[in-house]
């Protein structure tokens, strides 16, 4: 029995209250209803108590306490406001503007930065001080995150979501003073650092001092031109989250507006990443059943998140072997599109022009990755846009997207399964896999649909399914903390897993750096706002008739006019690839 | 530690090369006590005191062998003002900024100085002679404006004692690099 914890009395504005001991001035106000202003803190990442907005008043305490990472005690007694504290806030927030650049307007973060809503909260009306302001330049060798130092307020949350949700550790503040930067070891730039362009310090930044490589400039320019034949695809968790952009309830599916705003941007067709997953699927079944009938390397680990795979190359080569040959589902969609379709509609692949909208800024990375040039060094993938990206164009061309009437994905790289939706979220590649693993291993058709025991996957989960005469044990995590719990597990040899599902961001593709800022009052990683866009994607999958990959006739299509069979030479050719050790090597 | 990385003997071995067999011993004996991070800055000061500055290649080399990121490495490196990032030249110049020698000009020292070196405050000159820092005091106001070059004081000077001074410096590098 968990040992019960001593409890506290205190008083807050007036109010009595008795919470746990331990419990922080912020957490005991928040039971209350008092949301004390706060900039740096965080609930998922440790405290810092960097930026002193949440200060408050403790009687007999001559100087103001950060309610973040003050505990409370016994008998204590805040004041949350009063005239003074209100003053301290405010002279604290426009202290932090003082050193800001001041270009709201033209900002990436306009009316969604949380140091410019606090600034109107805190009721900063002027500013009063013009002192000198840090300079730094933008750093842009990534191809997925930009860092604009000038916009950092230093409160530590990158730092802290790169080493505690992902494990990389790849950010730290340097020097001190006016002059501290927060930067990769060595003052090195991104693209020379340990990064895995996972974007989630672009996500958690109150401000825009990490923002995506923006992609919509060739995007438009292919759009305006006539010799292009622009095809876009949308991965599954576009669709859970793009209504968010518009003012729409998160969890509101909307594929249905997503595809007529595709179209009326002048997209000449909207193809599905989903039929790209359901592909990948087949494919990787097929490798799995491979690998279990010929002793192959076991577990085999899931390769579609593009910063997992970059991880995999800095942190943990030795296990490269075991990430699935398969492309991610976008790779194999763009793939398909410059070659099977290309060729059915007679179109020259150098005139065809593959924008991906993706939930991720790995993305715009893998796209430029040499194992996914064209042989004739074109990409693939010409343009990669995130969520974000693609809600601004819709703006930006005056589309009314909430009133928009549904329209449906172009054939034949738009026909999916619900197998592919539900990709998008933790554990959904998972459940697409057993799907198709059980019938493919048995030879019958599936006993069952859905693996409810792989779903919503908080960090990190195992477990037993059994497959015909297989009982497979299998894993899924999602934040690279939490797999790293799972590979080294591989590593120590105690426990054999035979799939294992692993996806860089929290709660999967749904919690991805590209996503949409959460609205106001919703924080970003919020597990409630990732289990609601992840419960549109199995709503979309749930309400399909066709919900199992290898019964996609598009899918069948292909093989049988194209591809010849799963794994067969042409299959392996075009649709899988290989892994390489990277360096800076990182420190795991 | 041979799990912590795939190819831990090679890495192993670069660090060691990079860092010198002493100072690998030490971080072999912090590793054994509780907390071993705890002893990155007591490695700092080692490798500086050993190579005169802490290169990407020591930091790295410190990084791999603790076993801690080396983003976490820089940022503590760069935090420190006695610790150096860039090799330092063969002589440390001083200029006392505090009270008693700004007031008797040792902006104009300093301003010499930079001028005939063609460096900045922090910079080592291109012939790896001369370090020029900043002091707060040096505790011998009696004697302002000073500069302390190495260990030697030299007081009361005026901007056109600088070049002369610089000279016998340059001299004594070249006597000692023939």
């Amino acid at each position: 029995m968990a040992k019960r914890k001593k409890k506290i009395n205190l008083t807050i504005d007036d109010s009595k209250i008795q919470v746990n001991e331990g419990t922080t001035i912020l957490e005991a106000a928040e039971q209350l209803g008092i949301r004390i202003p706060r900039l740096c803190y965080h609930p998922d990442l440790s405290l810092a108590g960097a930026c002193r907005v949440c200060v408050v008043e403790v009687k007999g305490m001559n100087y103001y306490l950060a309610a973040c990472s003050t505990p409370v005690w016994e008998g204590m007694e805040v004041r949350t406001n009063s005239p003074e504290i209100r003053q301290a806030r405010r002279d604290i927030v426009e202290l932090l503007l003082d050193n800001h650049p001041m270009d709201c307007q033209t900002c990436e973060r306009d009316g969604r930065c949380e140091l410019q809503n606090l600034a109107y909260a805190m009721g900063v009306r002027a500013r009063h001080f013009e002192g000198r302001r840090k300079r730094f330049p933008i750093e842009l060798s990534s191809h997925a995150v930009v860092r604009d130092s000038e916009k950092c307020v230093l409160c530590g949350r990158c730092v802290r979501v790169c080493a505690e949700i992902q494990g990389v550790h790849n950010l730290s503040q340097h020097g001190r003073g006016f002059h501290t930067i927060v930067a990769p070891a060595h003052f090195a730039d991104m693209d020379d650092s340990a990064c895995i362009q996972c974007g989630q310090c672009i996500n958690v930044c109150p401000t825009a001092a990490f923002t995506e490589k923006r992609g919509a400039g060739p995007v438009w320019e292919a759009l305006a031109d006539p010799s292009k034949h622009v095809v876009v695809q949308t991965a599954p968790s576009i669709r859970a989250a793009i209504g968010e952009g518009f003012g729409l309830p998160p969890g509101t599916p909307a594929t249905g507006q997503m595809i007529t705003a595709l179209r009326r941007l002048g997209f000449d067709r909207v193809f599905d990443t989903d039929l790209g997953a359901d592909l990948t699927i087949v494919e990787e079944a097929h490798e799995l059943l491979t690998r279990l009938e010929d002793d192959g390397p076991l577990p085999m680990i899931t390769s579609c998140s593009p910063g997992w795979i970059n991880f995999l190359e800095k942190f943990y080569p030795e296990l490269i072997p075991h990430a699935s040959t398969c492309r991610s589902p976008m790779m194999m969609l763009s793939v398909l599109t410059k070659t099977y379709y290309a060729e059915r509609s007679g179109i020259e692949p150098k005139n065809i022009f593959m924008t991906a909208v993706m939930p991720c800024v790995a993305k715009k990375y893998e796209a430029r990755r040499p194992e996914h040039l064209m042989p004739d060094g074109a990409p693939y993938t010409d343009a990669v846009l995130t969520t974000r990206e693609l809600i601004w164009m819709i703006k930006c061309y005056g589309i009314d997207f909430v009133d928009l009437p549904a329209g449906e994905f172009d054939a034949p790289l738009g026909i999916a399964s619900g197998a592919g939706d539900i990709f998008g979220t933790t554990g959904g590649v998972m459940e697409a896999t057993l799907r198709a693993a059980s019938e493919l291993i048995t030879g019958k058709p599936a006993d069952r649909l859905e693996y409810l025991e792989v779903r919503a996957v908080e960090g990190y989960r195992e477990t037993y399914v059994a497959v015909g005469e297989h009982n497979l044990h299998v894993a899924v995590a999602n934040g690279l903390t939490n797999a790293k719990i799972l590979l080294d597990k591989i590593k120590s040899g105690k426990e054999r897993f035979h799939v294992i599902e692993i996806m860089a961001c929290p709660g999967g593709c749904v919690g991805g750096g590209g996503q949409p800022y959460p609205p106001e009052g919703v924080k970003v990683l919020d597990p409630d706002l990732l289990r609601r866009r992840a419960s549109a994607l199995y709503a979309i999958d749930g309400g399909k008739q066709l919900r199992k990959s290898y019964e996609n006739p598009a899918i069948e299509e292909i093989y049988s006019s194209f591809l010849g069979s799963p794994g067969s030479p042409k299959a392996v050719e075009l649709l899988h690839t290989h892994y390489q050790a990277k360096l800076p090597r990182g420190i795991r | 530690m041979s799990t912590c990385t795939d190819n831990w003997p090679s890495v192993e071995a670069a660090a060691k090369e990079v860092l010198g067999e002493e100072i690998a011993g030490f971080i072999e004996h912090c590793r054994a006590l509780p907390h071993p991070e705890s002893n990155l800055i007591a490695v700092l000061h080692r490798v500086q005191a050993k190579f005169g500055y802490l290169g990407t290649a020591h930091l790295d080399a410190i990084a791999q062998l603790m076993q801690i990121p080396a983003a976490k490495v820089s940022g503590v490196a760069s935090f420190y003002h006695f610790f150096r990032l860039k090799p330092r030249g063969k002589f440390m110049i001083n200029v006392c900024l505090g009270t008693a020698c700004y007031v008797k000009g040792a902006d104009r020292i300093a301003q010499k100085i930079i001028e005939e070196l063609g460096i900045s405050w922090g910079e080592t000159s291109k012939d790896g002679v001369f370090t020029l820092e900043g002091a707060r005091c040096l505790g011998t106001c009696g004697l302002a404006p000073v500069v302390m070059i190495d260990q030697e004081i030299h007081g009361q000077l005026t901007p056109d004692q600088v070049p002369a001074l610089l000279e016998k410096y340059l001299k004594k590098a070249r006597e000692s690099s023939t």
